[in-house]
């Protein structure tokens, strides 16, 4: 095996300091020690966080919610604040992996986990997120869970997380430590980072960085909240395309229609427009119709993901359809009960 | 005291044998009875083949070629030069392209230096640990002489177009057939995605090897060991106790174990060869890709007058097997004039071979669609359509059938499914519908043996036979204790050693007809003996508890049996095979529902009623039907293997990529039936084989229930969500 060094940090202080370009954080290891036996990820050193004390805790701030890096995603899941409060995140969580990766799967490491694209997965294949320089073999490959928006010419890959689609649409706050001991905070949505023409890089983070929370805004009162995973099987698989809408109608007219989706995009997807074109209008069927065309007008990078665009269309439309009450979670009209 | 006996028979399947097996009177046969094995299974002890490590083993893991066909022109040790613990890097002209075809019992192609795909082991990195190997093969530096345009794919492959295999005249009865379908399906490659990967664990003492491998065919893998590394059978010894699931992908040796063989040899130390998952994609034999053409013409009143099932498939050259996708539709519905013609590409890519239900698996799920979609054109009820057509004899060469309950299969499950209700309705967004399909698979009696050993006490059953998680252990005691008047608990049964009397394998459903054919024939030698033992007619013993009774006598089993009574016998199928024609039949239902918005399908409920002669345990006997099912779900509506057209490599290489059925995709709601039936003319318990029954049209019933649902067809499958939206938005 290629040999490393095992660092344990026993406070953010150690963690800090062991952290350098040569390194990685291991938390569940859920994502990485897979990716370390098949070498696509080949670190000198990791740096275990787990013994750190106060990053394991879901605590309310006022208002808003603060989830530990390390709160194990069953926990979360699990955890009565979230789910009265945003139980979109709860839903999108159960949606993802099984019961034993989400018992051992960390907030911070969610977040962070590699894509699924299979080139990056073969190490005799060309990948730039993967060796940089090398070119990206998915690329007139074979690419059915590649990205539909926001891709570049050096990489297609899609970011795989139900957890950072309900998070984004939530419009959480990651909470970044630097090794120097300061602590910034970053809207989710700037925290990932497009492929541009260095998919190796995939977010903010500086190499002696560490993820230390998650902080959630205050709860989104009176929405409905649905989180709608779409994928090749009824369980345990990974994503083709997702909706995380959460959506309040009031006298009639959306007030309120946060959104994100994933799997469709080297992050968790967003598009102004589309809120836009709902807050204010009354729902309804040939309204949610326009917003689905909107969303899904981009071409698609490659003929294998050109089938997302109509089954993002129509999961949009079912999920708007469902968080406004016009079907209840089955599909069944309300209007017509 | 008498001395011991000892006697050696050979049995030939010229006959119908009688039903001895209900006259035994025991009522072990057919119990629903717990495996022996089982408790061993989830307590983890039960030794598979990586988990016996002999004292000093090295570790191997095989290397892959990364070029579609050419040549290996230099393997660089140097560049393993400072990794510790490397023992070696391997090559040899001995090692396999890939696993041998079932039955084989010959070395499958030797290379050398060539690469003839995308994935094939060229090399075996050897080191003191496994880590250390894997990283070793990672790093190895292999230079290669690639090919230029060579193709990759089945659709630009060089083609090979066999003769038809016809009966009457199809053009003439499809030209002048009132209603006709002329439908395509396009079904990609499976992968038979075992539980326990491809592992193999060789030690040589002198010129004896002994070889734990993970193999369904010990009797014909003892002969392809020999003859890839090119010595004597007589020093092969083939150890296979356990196997975690095979699925058709271990019938035949592996490289892993060539590789292991050849490295222990020259390394004078045991060497473990275990395939990553990754590599199990890459090197074991796939089921082909299918391309399939059925054409049906029938009468305005719906008698099918002509047939035809034409399909292409690919192997790569050298290999002689192709998946026999019309294999049911031959047999299992009459016409005036049939054809079936196969085509050949030969691809570079994985080679392919025996998965799950060879042919039927995939060739009745468009079979039984297309049977569908023609009473949809007729206008009639497609379980009244199928009733219609069962032939009064086989359609291609006129034998009479041996036991065939399609029929009543057909009629029951209607019944008990509630087909007679059907009628498409709406759940919210979610679409129901209902769909049903024949199912049909092909009974082979293979040549098998075994020996018992049947003291005062109990007795001993010995035969290089497999358990591959089917069940074998169990139904082989039951059939001895049943036959020798004993307990499951006094029999003792020892498989997979090729010391032992060699048996079919477990292979094409017929392992457990074969090999307990072969315990039954044993077994009634004794019987034979110890009637004249008792002093009485063989016909008129009765053996149960211990205890001979026969002629107004009655004496225990200790006063026959002195210390030990021995019987080996041989069964090998003969004139019935020729004169009948066996298969297993059934009928498949299904309910489901489909999402009219995302096109996502989930199976409500699944019913298959089946008849495959005697039932030997009714426990392991289901739970083989239904995993069976489970897999014609699986291949109904998820497994797909992806590769890329580029180079041919395999891109779907894991279970997060391949996806066979989750728990959460099987219905809670799911039935298998058992028809009595006896299969007199199959072999002398007249039993029939049952795993791959199972699958063999339980896709297509799932098929014609979206169909159902949604009003329109899917015909490549899987039936994905994107697929199926295309098909609504058509």
């Amino acid at each position: 095996m290629i040999p490393f060094d095992y660092t344990r940090a026993d406070a953010l202080e150690d963690a800090g300091k062991a952290l350098d370009a040569k390194a990685e954080v291991i938390a569940g290891g859920t994502n990485l020690l897979d990716l370390m036996k098949i070498q696509v990820m080949t670190p000198e050193k990791l740096v275990d966080i787990t013994r750190i004390d106060g990053l394991s805790e879901i605590t309310k701030d006022g208002d808003k919610l603060r989830i530990g890096a390390l709160v194990t995603n069953t926990a979360l899941a699990n955890d009565a604040n979230v789910r009265k409060g945003w139980p979109l995140l709860s839903r999108a969580i159960l949606a993802g992996a099984s019961a034993q990766i989400r018992n051992k799967a960390t907030t911070g490491g969610n977040l962070l986990q590699r894509t699924r694209c299979p080139y990056f997965y073969d190490t005799s294949q060309a990948c730039n997120k993967r060796a940089p320089g090398t070119g990206c073999a998915a690329q007139g490959g074979s690419g059915r869970m590649l990205a539909l928006f926001g891709t570049s010419e050096h990489c297609l890959a899609a970011h795989p997380s139900d957890m950072a689609t309900a998070m984004t649409a939530l419009d959480a706050v990651v909470e970044i430590r630097s090794a120097d001991g300061e602590t910034r905070q970053v809207p989710i949505q700037a925290f990932y980072q497009g492929p541009g023409d260095t998919p190796h890089i995939e977010n903010v983070l500086a190499e002696d960085d560490l993820v230390t929370a998650v902080i959630l805004p205050a709860p989104l009162e009176g929405t409905h909240q649905v989180y709608r995973k779409v994928r090749d099987r009824a369980s345990y698989a990974f994503a083709l395309v997702t909706v995380a809408a959460a959506v309040k109608v009031e006298d009639g007219k959306i007030v309120r229609a946060d959104m994100a989706f994933g799997s469709i995009a080297p992050h968790p997807f967003q598009n102004a427009d589309v809120k836009d074109m709902l807050v204010g209008q009354a729902p309804s069927d040939a309204l949610f119709a326009k917003a689905a065309d909107a969303l899904t007008r981009a071409e698609a990078p490659h003929p294998d993901v050109e089938y997302k665009r109509p089954l993002l269309r129509r999961t949009l439309i079912a999920t708007l359809r469902q968080a406004c009450g016009l079907s209840d979670a089955h599909g069944v009209d309300i209007a017509k009960v | 005291m008498r001395d011991d006996f000892s006697e050696t028979t050979h049995f030939k399947m010229d006959k119908a044998q009688p039903r001895l097996l209900d006259n035994t009177g025991q009522g072990i046969v057919g119990a629903p009875l717990d495996r022996p094995d089982g408790p061993l299974k989830v307590s983890g002890t039960a030794p598979y083949a990586a988990d016996v490590l002999p004292t000093g083993c090295l570790h191997g893991v095989l290397v892959r070629a990364t070029i579609s066909r050419g040549k290996v022109t230099a393997v660089d040790k140097g560049s393993l030069a400072g990794v510790e613990g490397v023992v070696d890097v391997i090559t040899d002209p001995r090692m396999i392209r890939n696993p041998a075809q079932g039955m084989a019992g010959e070395a499958p192609v030797q290379t050398g230096d060539e690469v003839h795909y995308h994935g094939q082991p060229i090399a075996l990195v050897v080191a003191e640990s496994f880590e250390t190997a894997r990283d070793a093969a990672h790093r190895l530096k292999v230079t290669y002489e690639a090919e230029d345009g060579v193709a990759v794919t089945p659709d630009t492959a060089e083609q090979e177009v066999g003769d038809p295999d016809t009966a009457g005249d199809f053009n003439a009865a499809y030209d002048g057939a009132a209603v006709k379908v002329d439908l395509d399906y396009f079904s990609p490659s499976h992968v038979a995605a075992p539980m326990e990967p491809h592992a193999a664990v060789a030690e040589w003492t002198g010129n004896q090897l002994v070889l734990r491998s993970a193999l369904q065919m010990v009797r014909f893998n003892k002969l392809e060991v020999a003859d890839s590394l090119g010595i004597s059978p007589d020093a092969v010894r083939i150890l296979a106790p356990y196997v975690g699931g095979g699925f058709g992908s271990k019938l035949g040796i592996g490289p892993e174990a060539i590789a292991a063989c050849i490295a222990a040899q020259k390394l004078g130390r045991p060497v473990r060869v275990v395939m990553s998952r990754q590599t199990v994609f890459d090197s074991v034999l796939r089921r082909s890709e299918t391309a399939q053409r059925v054409r049906l013409g029938a009468t305005k009143d719906g008698r099918i007058v002509a047939l035809s099932h034409d399909d292409r498939v690919s192997n790569i050259q050298g290999e002689g097997f192709a998946e026999p996708v019309s294999q049911a539709s031959q047999f299992l519905y009459g016409a005036d004039g049939l054809s079936f013609q196969q085509t050949v590409a030969r691809p570079a890519m994985t080679p392919s071979g025996s998965v799950r239900a060879p042919g039927e698996a995939v060739g009745m799920i468009a079979f039984e669609a297309a049977v569908d979609e023609l009473a949809e054109k007729l206008g009639m009820d497609p379980l009244e359509l199928r009733l219609k057509n069962i032939p009064d004899t086989h359609p291609m060469d006129g034998r009479p059938y041996s036991a065939r309950r399609l029929a009543d299969c057909l009629n029951d499950g209607a019944e008990r499914f509630g087909w007679a209700d059907r009628k498409m309705r709406r759940e919210g967004d979610w679409l129901i519908g209902m769909g049903m399909a024949s199912a049909a698979r092909t009974n082979m009696l293979i040549e098998s043996a075994a020996r018992v050993r049947l003291t005062g006490t109990g007795a001993i059953v010995e035969t290089d036979m497999t358990d591959i998680g089917t069940g074998t252990y169990a139904i082989l005691g039951q059939i001895a204790a049943e036959m020798l008047g004993l307990s499951v608990e006094q029999v003792e049964v020892r498989l997979g050693d090729s010391d032992l009397p060699g048996a079919s394998g477990s292979g094409g459903s017929f392992g457990a007809s074969s090999a307990g054919s072969a315990v039954f024939m044993a077994a009634k030698t004794l019987r034979e003996e110890l009637a004249k033992r008792l002093g009485c007619e063989a016909d008129d013993l009765t053996l149960s508890g211990g205890i001979a009774r026969g002629g107004n006598v009655e004496k225990s089993l200790a006063d026959l049996v002195d210390s030990e009574m021995v019987a080996e016998a041989t069964i090998e199928g003969g004139k019935t095979a020729k004169e009948s024609f066996s298969a297993g039949f059934g009928a498949h239902f299904a309910e489901v529902a489909v999402n009219e918005w995302t096109g996502e399908v989930r199976v409500r409920r699944m019913l298959g009623v089946m008849a495959m002669g005697r039932i030997l345990n009714e426990k392991t006997a289901r739970s083989q039907a239904l995993g069976g099912m489970v897999w014609g779900l699986g291949s109904a509506l998820h497994e797909e293997m992806m590769n890329d057209t580029r180079d041919g490599h395999v891109v779907t290489r894991d279970l997060a990529n391949y996806h066979v059925a989750s728990h959460l995709d099987v219905p809670r709601d799911m039935k298998v039936v058992f028809l009595e039936e006896r299969d007199d003319e199959a072999n002398p318990i007249q039993s029939k084989g049952i795993g791959e029954l199972g699958i063999s049209g339980a896709g297509a019933a799932i098929l014609n229930a979206i169909a159902h649902a949604t009003g329109k067809r899917v015909r490549t499958i899987p039936a994905l969500p994107d697929r199926v939206i295309e098909a609504m938005e058509s």
